[in-house]
């Protein structure tokens, strides 16, 4: 009996998480609802289809990102994907100006800025992977210390920005739930399909590259171009989450962990779709429950990151006693 | 037929495995020895494409790997490294259902799974099979991935030293185990071994290594020879004839 209960079924989990998922995303569309259906159905339906694409591209890049390092620490946020993005935000305030900034359409803004992070990501991959067999953990240190670099350089070009266009910018930087970017709803949902696709085709290679990559490489994976592939996938993943919402940093690490621990097995078939359900059950759930129990007091992002610092410390605590 | 042509590896300008040329034969079991830092297991993660080499070329039954896709080499050749570390959690099923991949690509089929079923009661881990990874002794999780290996149904099995942290019983029983891959399944194995008297009672050919060079190689009846033994390891032995088996006495 306490076998059965150790090992529950893998699919029982992802049915669980899912009917758990679509009841926060049913609740967040009626519970409270007064007046025209056909205005609360598009105006929520906008901020849900947000809010779910963040989830998925969060969710996913997350538990890759992990699969590829073959480390549960490390998400694509901790080595400093987004610091690059809020660092060419400011850049282009900074020179664009506000008004300029404001001027271009943000679905071109979105590709550019996408294609430089897959850009960037691909070249810190290519430079530093091309070395010996180790190098995988440089390309974590070199994230860390250019994540660093690119804050640095954010914090410092805001400080000789004028007060103004630092408003502008301070708005678009800050991560918020509440208030989706909804002109890029379309090209993120887009580009969102695109890396499904791409993914669902490298599907059955992921289980074999969690085995690391000497073991990955015996069974016939070609190891060097699969996981440059799913870097920029990665890159363009953490762009779409970050260009909607903002950055958020330990969103990932709190979903992917969770998932990692309550899947009976480690094979992706389950692991990336119960981390998509448990994301959107954070995110949906949680801005019903602050929205109708708070009334908007406090920004979800506030506690979620509270949570998601919280569980890393506990990892990293947990990881130096073993 | 493995043929190493001219292989070289360096770390600067240290060569670690220097313009090694040799023929493994098809078939039998072929020992590696040879003192630490000999480039042993550079060569085996050389010819088993895990690691690039400068120069020199490797060929599996006309294969050259560094050209041949991943995939069609993964039929052919398989190892299995020193250090076995799995982040993810494995029951001794995925791992062994893992050997599979490089037919299957994730969809097994009715053989894949009697080649599964099939590996897993040939290392003796039927009641093991639902454990994880980690809750196996050392000679367990051995036999695991050496299931693995097996299931993968290759030509040509690399083991590179196998017997690493085995105690006497876990480290015979693995020895009979690749010696049958041979015999039953007329595999060609090809072990690192640290362990002189293992490579002495087990292997069909013994090929030595020193500061990256291949020194001799031969039957172990040849290789087991006191002045041989000693330009190998610097070590003054006595050879003792047991039975058919040569064995190296290098403690006193």
């Amino acid at each position: 009996m306490q076998a059965e209960i150790k090992r529950a079924s893998p699919a029982g989990v992802l049915v669980v998480t899912a009917v758990l998922a679509l009841l926060s995303m049913l609740a967040f569309m009626t519970l409270g609802a007064r007046g025209s259906w056909a205005f609360i159905l598009s105006f929520r339906g906008a901020k849900l289809a947000g809010m779910v694409l963040v989830a998925y591209a969060i969710a996913v890049s997350t538990i890759l990102f992990q699969t590829i390092s073959g480390n549960r620490i490390l998400t694509p946020s901790i080595i400093g994907f987004d610091a690059m993005y809020a660092l060419l935000q400011t850049v282009m305030i900074f020179f664009l100006g506000a008004a300029g900034a404001t001027a271009v359409d943000p679905r071109l803004q979105f590709v550019i800025e996408t294609a430089a992070m897959a850009g960037f990501s691909v070249l810190l991959f290519r430079a530093l992977f091309s070395g010996g067999t180790r190098s995988l953990h440089l390309l974590m240190l070199v994230g860390i210390i250019l994540g660093g670099l690119f804050r640095s350089l954010s914090s410092f070009l805001q400080r000789i920005l004028d007060p103004n266009e630092f408003v502008v910018l301070q708005d678009r930087l800050f991560a918020s739930f509440n208030t989706v970017n909804a002109d890029l709803l379309g090209i993120s949902a887009i580009a969102v399909a695109a890396v499904t696709f791409v993914l669902w085709r490298l599907f059955p290679t992921f289980d074999v590259l969690s085995l690391g990559r000497e073991s990955a490489i015996g069974l016939g994976v070609d190891h060097h171009r699969t996981v440059t592939i799913l870097l920029v996938l990665i890159a363009v993943l953490v762009s779409v989450s970050t260009a909607l919402v903002g950055p958020v940093t330990f969103f990932g690490l709190l979903v992917a962990s969770l998932a990692w621990q309550i899947t009976p097995t480690a094979s992706h078939r389950f692991v990336l779709p119960i981390a998509v359900c448990l994301a959107i059950v954070t995110l949906v759930g949680g801005q019903v429950i602050l929205e109708r129990l708070f009334a908007f007091n406090t920004a979800l992002s506030i506690v979620i990151e509270f949570v998601g610092g919280l569980v890393f410390i506990f990892l990293l605590v947990r990881g130096s006693a073993r | 037929m493995i043929e190493i042509r001219d292989v070289t590896k360096s770390y600067g300008s240290n060569a670690v495995v220097d313009r090694v040329s040799m023929t493994l034969p098809a078939g039998g079991l072929t020992s590696i020895i040879g003192p630490n830092g000999a480039g042993k297991s550079t060569l085996l993660s050389i010819v088993s494409r895990l690691m690039p080499m400068d120069g020199g070329q490797v060929l599996v039954d006309g294969l050259d790997v560094s050209r041949t896709a991943g995939d069609v080499l993964a039929r052919r050749l398989s190892i299995m490294r020193q250090d076995n570390h799995i982040t993810a959690r494995l029951s001794v099923r995925d791992l062994v259902t893992f050997g599979r991949y490089p037919y299957s690509k994730g969809r097994l089929t009715a053989i894949d799974v009697e080649h599964i079923d099939r590996s897993i009661a040939y290392v003796g881990l039927k009641a093991f099979e639902h454990r994880f990874l980690d809750e196996l002794s050392g000679g367990q999780r051995q036999r695991a991935f050496i299931a693995m290996v097996l299931c993968q149904d290759t030509d040509y099995m690399l083991f590179d030293e196998p017997l690493n942290n085995l105690d006497m019983k876990h480290a015979v029983e693995t020895m009979k185990l690749l010696r049958r891959l041979a015999d039953d399944f007329a595999k060609t194995v090809v072990v690192v071994l640290h362990d002189i008297n293992f490579a002495s009672a087990y292997s069909d050919r013994i090929v030595a290594m020193r500061d990256g060079k291949l020194a001799f190689e031969g039957a172990p009846k040849d290789m087991i020879e006191p002045s041989r033994l000693q330009a190998i390891f610097d070590v003054d032995c006595r050879v003792h004839a047991v039975g058919e088996t040569r064995l190296v006495n290098y403690f006193e």
